[in-house]
């Protein structure tokens, strides 16, 4: 397993996100809350670069118990990245398409070496 | 560049670089080897409204020229098309629209050419038809005169001045002030024969059209004698009294291509405009694929049972519905076994043709057709560009794709 130096942790901030190549392959690298998470940056729709569109929390809608609808809100804890080409939104935390879990975005792991951030491949 | 994400967050994407944004739709060319495959996309868009500084001085009369223009001048308060509502960005997460006006051109050259050229050559598109956005609302205009002038002027600035600096690449089907049939006609008569003009598009959008009407014969009648398309062009209507029960965008617009092309379509076959009209191309773009095979149930189903009220039809409503094309876009590819029936039903390998709809949220990749498992390479050909060759009379760009071509029988010449 190769590891691909990413960037320097300090200068990685919080809600941004990093583009890096290993062989063919592309990999988006997020930071998010403080962890990193890292995923091939072709879109399982029609390969478009799925790391390298919005990141935006998931829209939730919330029901009252008699099942009305209170409409439509942004999650408290849930972040999505979304692929820019046609809006697949994927999971920060697992890669996951939210609309079908089945749908998932190949994952590499990343490590930290003192202030460096290594992605795994 | 900074997009707005939830509760204000700002995100810094970088600046938009057609090329660079669909880098990987290079990739899957270069590795499909498409530059020897003719691609023709029969559907895809430029803003018009960013150049109507050019187009409206095109129009005729001077009342609803000066009308117009003044909308658009500093402090105008006028709207000179009719706008619809929705959401086609996704909240700024499909990021080419919100970025759209950051991305550079060079001087001297139309701007949506230039932008042509970029996707173009990044998915390995040999010829694109160019259609308007914004004026597929054309048909909601409530003055019939102002659709005429607005068709007219975009008719002139497009063969005049868009399609000639397109380096050849660019074609388009002109949009038909379809409120107006006699003013319809001479559209065709006056841009029938130009340059990069391969037919005319009605705008399914709207409200009150009978295209069976005898108002439109001799429209069609023409059409069919110089050997050019009528296209229609479907959309979403979300003002439509039909879809005010839609409290969400994604059904508006779901349901709103596919309704608008049923509609019409429906009111093509049951009068017997196949028969009447046996030479004239018709192509059925953008609602997708999947109304088809309903539609082609629905209509044989009732035919059984009230041939008296379709006289004029010798076969099946589906029989007809396979006479004419239709555009791939949206492709409907959730089911694949449902897509190779609907591909059956249809003849795709004679009447479907590529589409992308680029610019658009939905936009299609010509690897969507390429890559699908139940296809012959006979197919492959004729959907992305072969079919287009012939019904548009496109030269193959090289000598590869003149060989596969005849290789796939449908080459017609340069």
């Amino acid at each position: 397993m190769a590891e691909q130096f990413v960037c320097k942790a300090s200068e990685f901030k919080d809600g941004e996100r990093q583009i890096i190549r290993i062989g063919e392959a592309e990999i988006g690298v997020f930071r998010h809350e403080g962890e990193f998470f890292a995923y091939s940056n072709y879109c399982l729709h029609q390969g478009g670069p799925a790391c390298e569109g919005l990141t935006i929390a998931r829209v939730e809608e919330r029901l009252r118990e008699d099942k009305t609808s209170m409409g439509l809100y942004f999650s408290e804890k849930d972040m999505n990245f979304v692929c820019p080409w046609h809006g697949y939104e994927y999971d920060m935390r697992t890669g996951e398409h939210v609309a079908d879990r089945r749908v998932k975005l190949r994952k590499y792991d990343v490590v930290t070496k003192g202030d460096e951030v290594y992605v795994v491949a | 560049m900074d997009l707005i994400s939830d509760r204000g967050r700002r995100v810094t994407v970088e600046e938009l670089n057609t090329s660079k944004l669909l880098a990987h739709a290079a990739k899957q060319a270069r590795d499909r080897k498409f530059e020897d495959v003719l691609i023709v996309d029969c559907d895809a868009h430029h803003y018009e409204n960013e150049n109507f500084g050019e187009i409206l001085p095109y129009m005729e009369n001077d009342v609803l020229r000066q009308l117009a223009m003044s909308s658009r001048a500093k402090q105008g308060r006028g709207n000179v098309m009719p706008s619809g509502f929705g959401y086609q960005d996704m909240g700024g997460r499909v990021t080419r629209y919100p970025l759209r006006s950051s991305e550079k051109t060079e001087g001297g050259r139309q701007r949506d050419a230039q932008l042509g050229e970029r996707w173009m050559d990044a998915m390995g598109v040999d010829y694109s038809c160019l259609f308007p956005t914004g004026m597929l609302n054309v048909g909601l205009h409530p003055q019939k005169e102002m659709e005429f002038e607005l068709c007219w002027a975009y008719a002139r600035w497009v063969t005049e001045q868009a399609l000639p600096d397109s380096n050849d690449r660019m074609y388009t089907m002109i949009s038909l002030p379809f409120s107006d049939p006699e003013g319809s006609l001479r559209m065709v008569e006056t841009f029938g024969d130009r340059k990069g003009v391969g037919g005319f598009m009605v705008t399914s959008v709207r409200e009150k059209m009978a295209v069976q009407d005898n108002a439109y014969m001799k429209l069609y009648r023409a059409l069919e004698e110089r050997g050019l398309t009528l296209a229609f062009h479907s959309g979403p209507h979300w003002g439509s009294h039909t879809f005010q029960s839609c409290n969400r965008f994604i059904s508006a617009h779901a349901l709103g291509f596919s309704w608008f092309n049923i509609l019409h379509c429906t009111n093509w076959v049951v009068n017997g405009m196949g028969e009447r009209f046996p030479k004239l191309p018709v192509l059925w773009i953008e609602a997708g694929l999947a109304w088809i095979p309903f539609l082609m149930q629905r209509l044989d189903h009732e035919f059984m049972l009230r041939p008296s009220e379709c006289p004029l039809l010798k076969k099946k409503p589906s029989d007809y519905m396979r006479d004419m094309f239709y555009s791939s876009q949206p492709m409907e590819i959730q089911d694949m076994e449902a897509l190779e029936t609907t591909f059956r039903m249809i003849n795709a390998e004679t009447q479907l043709l590529y589409a992308s709809d680029y610019p658009h949220w939905d936009f299609d990749l010509p690897s969507t057709i390429w890559d699908l498992p139940f296809l012959t390479d006979k197919a492959r050909h004729n959907i992305l560009g072969g079919t287009a060759h012939k019904l548009f009379k496109l030269p193959p760009r090289n000598e590869g794709q003149k060989q596969n071509l005849i290789k796939y029988g449908s080459y017609v010449g340069a």
